[in-house]
């Protein structure tokens, strides 16, 4: 089967071929298109220029339904479940078989889903995991998967990708979406790189390819900002830092049991849990968006009770949440939405000092190195970019504590990088950060500690040093830090990652 | 789009005016605009002169200042349903407290239950999260009904309609009808509100992502009462120069502008489902309802059929419109 793809005016000139049984990978940074080129192989937008052939024949693909007929089928970066429907009533509206859906869904690891629940009920992680269910139901010719593991815990994840991969021993062809280099290289057989809407390399996966495609990706080389650079951040912070917010045995409902931790000045405090194990229920609670069942939290040892987020606000601490829709007015433009947090208070609802507001909002882009040719609606920029408004809202009224729920989620390396450097500075301003992520290494890359929760109690907290892949995962699967004990397959592929060549 | 012409190899014409459209909304607007008063001019030459001008502006003002009503609460994705009461309201007690009371006081006690309702308003909608439709529809049923109890207490007194409110309905100075010195002022402050105010920019942000704002530390009942009163406010405003238009109090004075107010602010570009749009689109909206109106009028044709022609016109253009300014 080939599988060609030419020039289109959002994209430019990209040219994808899959071959049949092949695991094919599709990189770029934010904004390369990726996203776009895979809306228009599946019918959701249409392409103004080039051909979509499938073994050999072209296909017209207008609709999803088009797509559907000519086997492409994918699963997109969001859930794409409609909320208020029960999972078997999402799966009539598809027209997908419920047995081996339900077969399917087994397979990944999920043995316990009530078919009679409600989407929106369903934790977002699991919501993928039907996502992708229900693609390989209707048993597709091509798979695209975009970002299938951006915001899958661990333990899923794995599983997620041994189904791709025996998916493509069966003939079967699978784009993957992915920014984890890890699992390109374990799973990929073939790379098409995309830079700015043109494909500039198709690359065979083999040990040490990583650097040739960041190269590509990024059309120059960068530099490992590694450990290196963090060193020397790491030397200036640290002193006698005081205790921003003290959290005393928070429980909120029944998810998150007993959680004690502090967060200090000027530090980056990472949390490490594998899904649905009470971080929501954390962040929430500090954000002031749920209220806590018992426990306390002292914000510079005074003690708080939030009841609505403004409580947080007006306390410094920022909340930037996991999704992004959930953060920016998607309409108005990067302005509006860096300088949201100005008007909020009633007594800011007069006249804005314009020249004044887009100084702080011009500043604060910089800093962040937000790409602002497409500021007049935030939903126009990629991704990255989107994530990186997010936090600039909240550099720019200069908080003094920023929760930042999995910010690195689906966002390419480079961008991903800077976020990391931005934490590490903000806390060498004295500046505090809890850092949630789904990606272990990201701990290592930007954090001081890692505390790791499991079961909704702190299980332990580890300082950098020694808070690597294995360590965490083993922390984050409630075992003890000096456990030899094998935790299956996931261990065994953290460790066998540094024997790789 | 049959344009073919390209103008740089990578960007067609079609798609490039369609970018100035999507930068520009509101041209498309003026050019419709232009359009009809062409049309008009054609069907009865020499109707287009300055008293006709004159004319038009004055019955295009009352609804454009419901219409900015309207403008403000879409911004939010809400509605304002009440605002044909509240201007009934307002001018069915102006007119008749006019009678025992100077004009200045009549006035204040007419907008008093404007402010009344505009209050159940903004705590209906923002803390207690009833739909702006049910509730405004509500409050205005519990306006209408007070309204004929209270025409019953003062039935026997008369009406007086404050000189002042007409010469500022109906006047025409040099030309310009006198009621653009209360509707320059009110819309050059609506446009300020909406574009340089933070409780502007809040009622975008609020209408594109309620939780986004929530999380900025916005508190939404705030946003939203004040919102509410303001619009009840601006309502009743409409009711006292509309009074000095038509002259003639009744129990429905208003109400019959209240479907036009939403058309005219939606054919002006404001998103019903909010974070979009603006006052001055509603402006032109607001004019090209009233022209649409006079066009019809001059056609000599059956009401039910002007009506029906009415309403498809007004769908036409909201759905060309769009996808107009629409870049996808």
């Amino acid at each position: 089967m080939a599988k060609n793809y030419g020039a289109v005016a959002a994209l430019k000139n990209t040219s994808l071929s899959v071959l049949p049984g092949e695991v094919h990978a599709l990189m770029g940074a934010n904004g390369a298109g990726k996203s776009t080129l895979v809306k228009i192989l599946t019918g959701a937008i249409r392409h103004d220029r080039g051909t979509i052939l499938v073994r050999g024949k072209a296909h017209l693909v207008r609709s999803p339904a088009d797509a559907r007929r000519a086997g492409l089928v994918s699963v997109y970066q969001e859930p794409s479940l409609i909320p208020d429907l029960d999972v078997l009533a999402n799966l009539r509206l598809t027209q997908t078989p419920v047995e081996p859906f339900r077969n399917w869904v087994r397979e990944l690891g999920v043995p316990d889903l009530d078919m009679r629940d409600n989407a929106r009920d369903v934790p977002l992680a699991i919501q993928r995991v039907l996502d992708l269910a229900r693609a390989l139901a209707i048993e597709p010719d091509v798979l695209l998967l975009d970002e299938m593991t951006a915001a899958l815990p661990a333990n899923l994840a794995e599983r997620v990708l041994d189904v791709v991969k025996r998916q493509s021993r069966t003939g079967r062809s699978v784009i993957f979406i992915s920014h984890r280099f890890v699992e390109i290289s374990a799973l990929c057989d073939r790379a098409t790189v995309l830079r700015d809407g043109e494909t500039v390399g198709v690359v065979d996966i083999s040990p040490g390819v990583e650097e040739r495609i960041v190269e590509l990706m990024l059309g120059a080389k960068i530099e490992k900002a590694r450990a290196a650079q963090r060193q020397a951040t790491e030397a200036s912070a640290h002193g006698e830092a005081g205790t921003r917010i003290a959290v005393r045995n928070l429980r909120v409902g029944t998810k998150l049991q007993d959680v004690s931790f502090d967060l200090k000045d000027g530090e980056v405090a990472g949390v490490v849990a594998l899904e649905g194990q009470g971080q929501d229920e954390l962040f929430a609670a500090l954000a002031g968006s749920t209220k806590p069942s018992g426990g306390t939290i002292e914000v510079d040892g005074r003690q708080v009770r939030f009841s609505h987020p403004v409580d947080a606000v007006r306390a410094g601490i920022a909340y930037v949440p996991g999704d992004r829709s959930e953060a920016l007015a998607m309409q108005q433009s990067v302005r509006e939405n860096i300088a949201l947090p100005f008007s909020a208070a009633f007594r800011n609802w007069g006249p804005i000092r314009m020249g004044q507001e887009r100084a702080t909002v011009q500043s604060a882009i910089e800093r962040l190195q937000i790409d602002t040719r497409a500021q007049r609606e935030v939903q126009r920029l990629s991704g990255g970019n989107q994530q990186k408004v997010t936090i600039a809202r909240w550099i720019a009224v200069d908080a003094r504590t920023i929760l930042c729920f999995d910010p690195t989620r689906g966002i390419d390396v480079g961008t991903k990088q800077e976020i990391y450097k931005l934490l590490r500075q903000l806390a060498a301003q004295g500046k505090s950060v809890l850092f949630y992520t789904s990606e272990l290494e990201e701990i290592q890359l930007a954090c001081d500690r890692a505390i790791v929760i499991f079961g909704g109690k702190v299980v332990d907290i580890l300082p950098v040093e020694i808070a690597d892949e294995p360590a965490l995962t083993r922390a984050a699967y409630g075992l003890p830090r000096d456990a030899k004990a094998a935790v299956g397959i996931l261990a065994e592929t953290a460790s066998s990652e540094g024997a790789r060549p | 789009m049959s344009i073919i012409a390209t103008a740089s190899p990578t960007v067609p014409l079609g798609r490039r005016v369609k970018r100035f459209m999507g930068d520009y909304p509101l041209v498309p607007l003026l050019i419709l605009l232009v359009l009809l008063v062409v049309v008009l001019q054609i069907m009865q030459p020499g109707i287009v002169n300055q008293r006709w001008i004159a004319n038009t502006v004055k019955f295009a003002i009352p609804l454009a200042l419901l219409a900015g009503c309207q403008t403000m609460t879409m911004l939010t994705g809400g509605i304002d349903l009440s605002v044909g009461t509240v201007a009934t309201m307002a001018a069915f007690i102006v007119a008749t407290q006019g009678v025992d009371n100077p004009a200045p006081v009549a006035m204040l006690i007419a907008l008093i239950p404007a402010l009344l309702v505009g209050f159940a308003n903004g705590i209906g909608v923002g803390v207690f999260r009833v739909h702006p439709l049910i509730m405004t529809l509500g409050t205005s049923l519990i306006g209408v009904g007070c309204l004929q109890v209270y025409q019953r207490t003062v039935i026997g007194s008369g009406a007086k309609v404050p000189d002042f409110l007409i010469w500022l309905g109906t006047g025409v100075t040099w030309g310009f009808p006198n009621a653009l010195l209360l509707f320059i002022p009110v819309a050059a402050l609506l446009i300020f509100i909406q574009k340089r105010t933070g409780f502007g920019r809040l009622l975008y942000a609020v209408g594109d992502n309620e939780r986004a704002t929530r999380l900025s530390g916005v508190q939404y009942w705030q946003v939203i009462l004040a919102l509410y009163m303001f619009s009840s406010v601006l309502a009743g405003i409409m009711g006292l120069l509309y009074m000095g238009l038509i002259r003639a109090p009744s129990l429905s004075l208003a109400e019959p502008l209240v479907l036009p107010s939403v058309a005219a602010a939606v054919i002006g570009g404001t998103s019903i489902f909010g974070g979009r749009g603006g006052y001055t689109g509603t402006i032109v909206g607001a004019l090209i309802l009233t022209v649409l109106t006079t066009l019809l009028t001059i056609l000599q044709m059956p009401e039910g059929a002007r009506r029906i022609l009415f309403g498809a016109i007004v769908l036409l253009v909201t759905a060309a419109y769009l996808r107009i300014i629409e870049d996808r």
